[in-house]
């Protein structure tokens, strides 16, 4: 099963654009990324960009209307993901829990849903 | 947190854990059934104490200490004790007393060459096939007993014999815990991609609704593959294997239908092909080719898998490349079905004249007398070429040789279909 680690640095959904990572951070990340990808869990991951430089679409009454960033009215946005392929929940759990976070770093843990979890079409 | 909770959490740890710890202690244990049974010992203690006291910050870091422990009294025990062990105990007894509380030191393994050596050992020549797959499963996979019983349909105490009997093997052949140099290793990789490939089918080959353990053989098996494609990074083989299996595994919910018939690969919706695979597949294929000139089995048949992934429609696949790629593979790895497979791309490619001499010669050589895809493919190039009266006998013949239902079927309707022309 696959899951989607998203990682939701509390203070990014204000940061303005061009806003990196402390290079020490990204240093022990990358080890952090490496034993995943040795592991053989590891798919897929990236960073993005603060919410400042992108924009959302919502579509209230059916029609898309666009707003640029940054959001105010959020609380809390991704700012990169891992995605990865593990046995059970509580592996996923366990490779987060090994995360070299910081103070202010939550990881969302969610099961990606599988094709077969979507109602098949007749 | 209740029993239960913490059990399955313990379990997680277990399995990102186990592999790493068994081959540890067999490096200093040099018998994998004794490191197999002092590593449960040390799962045993976690599972006693984890519960009350909490789950430690590094729970990998304690798995091993706890497991060392056990080693070193072991080792003392055994009356047995060839120097070398002696030798090995004192040292990890010295850097016991000196490191302190890091106990994990002694049987770190940083670069991985531990877990290589497992891998050589569960895949040695000496063991039979089903063994080397049960053993690799079992150590490298943390798979248990039952769930390895479950993915091959046989029952747990066959399996458990299996891995008992194997362990028994290798320590009476004396099989040394080490990687092999030179050009054993060639050949010793090669028997381990095997048997990685092995378990791979053997779950590809379930179709949708069979129990989920089957085809949860494919993503240990992919597990493994980029495992192994991290500790031997030079191996151009091992990427060819982890692309050949990305590949395939990217077309795993487009190749049967809701009903859990199989759709040929041609006639598959593309939009269902899980482009992420297919993506991690061709890089993989580009580590292959850019490692050796000479591609070898695996490679060349992922280079084949990725002509069709690459193409956006049936139409656009490049059947001539195919048809090479196929070329190269029978020269490497001679078989009357690599040739079969070369027939249908040449057919393609060079149109159905072609295909057929080719289809034409293996059957005068009786070569795959009694499979049916060969009357199968000579009855499609036939109606091809327009001998409608030829090709329904084919497709009868084929028909007759399939033990499959729903195959059949579709063989007779095809030589019914030949009668109308």
């Amino acid at each position: 099963m696959r899951f989607m680690m998203l990682m939701i640095p509390k203070g990014y959904e204000t940061a303005p654009p061009g806003t990196m990572p402390d290079p020490k951070a990204v240093a022990t990340m990358m080890q952090y990324n490496e034993s995943l990808q040795k592991a053989g869990v590891l798919l897929a991951l990236d960073g993005l960009h603060p919410p400042s430089t992108g924009a959302r679409v919502s579509f209230h009454g059916g029609k898309p209307t666009v707003t640029d960033g940054p959001f105010i009215e959020a609380k809390e946005v991704v700012g990169g993901y891992w995605m990865i392929q593990v046995r059970s929940k509580e592996e996923a759990v366990e490779w987060a829990s090994r995360c070299p976070g910081s103070d202010n770093e939550v990881i969302e843990i969610r099961q990606m849903m599988e094709f077969g979890d979507f109602p098949q079409p007749k | 947190m209740d029993a239960a909770d913490s059990h399955r959490e313990i379990d997680a740890i277990w399995r990102i854990e186990s592999a790493r710890i068994v081959a540890g202690l067999a490096r200093i244990v040099r018998d994998i059934g004794v490191a197999q049974d002092l590593a449960q010992d040390a799962l045993v203690a976690a599972l006693q104490q984890w519960p009350e006291e909490g789950i430690p910050d590094k729970p990998g870091a304690w798995l091993m200490a706890a497991a060392k422990h056990r080693a070193l009294d072991w080792l003392r025990r055994d009356k047995l004790i060839g120097r070398k062990h002696e030798e090995l105990g004192r040292e990890i007894a010295r850097e016991q007393s000196t490191a302190g509380t890091d106990m994990e030191a002694a049987i770190d393994d940083p670069i991985g060459d531990d877990l290589l050596r497992l891998v050589f050992v569960a895949c040695h020549p000496v063991l039979s096939t089903e063994a080397r797959v049960a053993l690799t499963l079992r150590l490298l996979g943390g798979l248990t007993t039952a769930e390895i019983a479950r993915a091959f349909l046989t029952s747990e105490p066959t399996i458990a014999q299996r891995i008992v009997r194997a362990k028994r093997t290798l320590a009476e052949a004396r099989v040394p815990f080490e990687v092999p140099r030179g050009d054993e290793l060639k050949a010793r990789l090669s028997s381990v991609l095997d048997v990685i490939y092995l378990i791979f089918n053997e779950g590809y080959s379930a179709t949708a609704g069979g129990d989920w353990m089957r085809p949860a053989l494919c993503e240990e098996a992919l597990r493994l593959g980029r495992i192994l494609a991290e500790l031997t990074p030079g191996e151009a083989e091992v990427h060819g294997l982890v692309a050949l299996m990305e590949i395939q595994a990217s077309r795993s919910r487009a190749r049967v239908n809701a009903a859990g018939e199989p759709i040929l690969l041609l006639d598959q919706n593309r939009a269902q092909w899980d482009h992420l695979l297919i993506r991690r597949g061709l890089a993989a294929l580009a580590r292959a080719e850019g490692l050796s000139a000479t591609p070898g089995k695996f490679t060349l048949q992922a280079a084949i898998a990725a002509c069709h992934a690459r193409a956006r429609t049936a139409a656009e696949t490049d059947w001539a490349r195919i048809a090479a790629l196929y070329a190269m593979l029978a020269r490497i790895m001679p078989s009357p079905i690599v040739e079969l497979n070369r027939a249908v791309a040449v057919g393609m490619a060079a149109g159905p004249h072609a295909g057929l001499a080719i289809v034409d010669m293996l059957t005068a050589e009786g070569k795959l007398a009694n499979y049916h895809l060969l009357p199968s493919v000579r009855g499609d190039l036939l109606v091809k070429v327009g001998r409608g009266s030829e090709a329904r006998a084919e497709f009868e013949r084929a028909a007759s040789l399939t033990a499959n239902e729903r195959e059949r079927k579709l063989l007779l309707d095809r030589a019914a279909a030949c009668e109308l022309q």
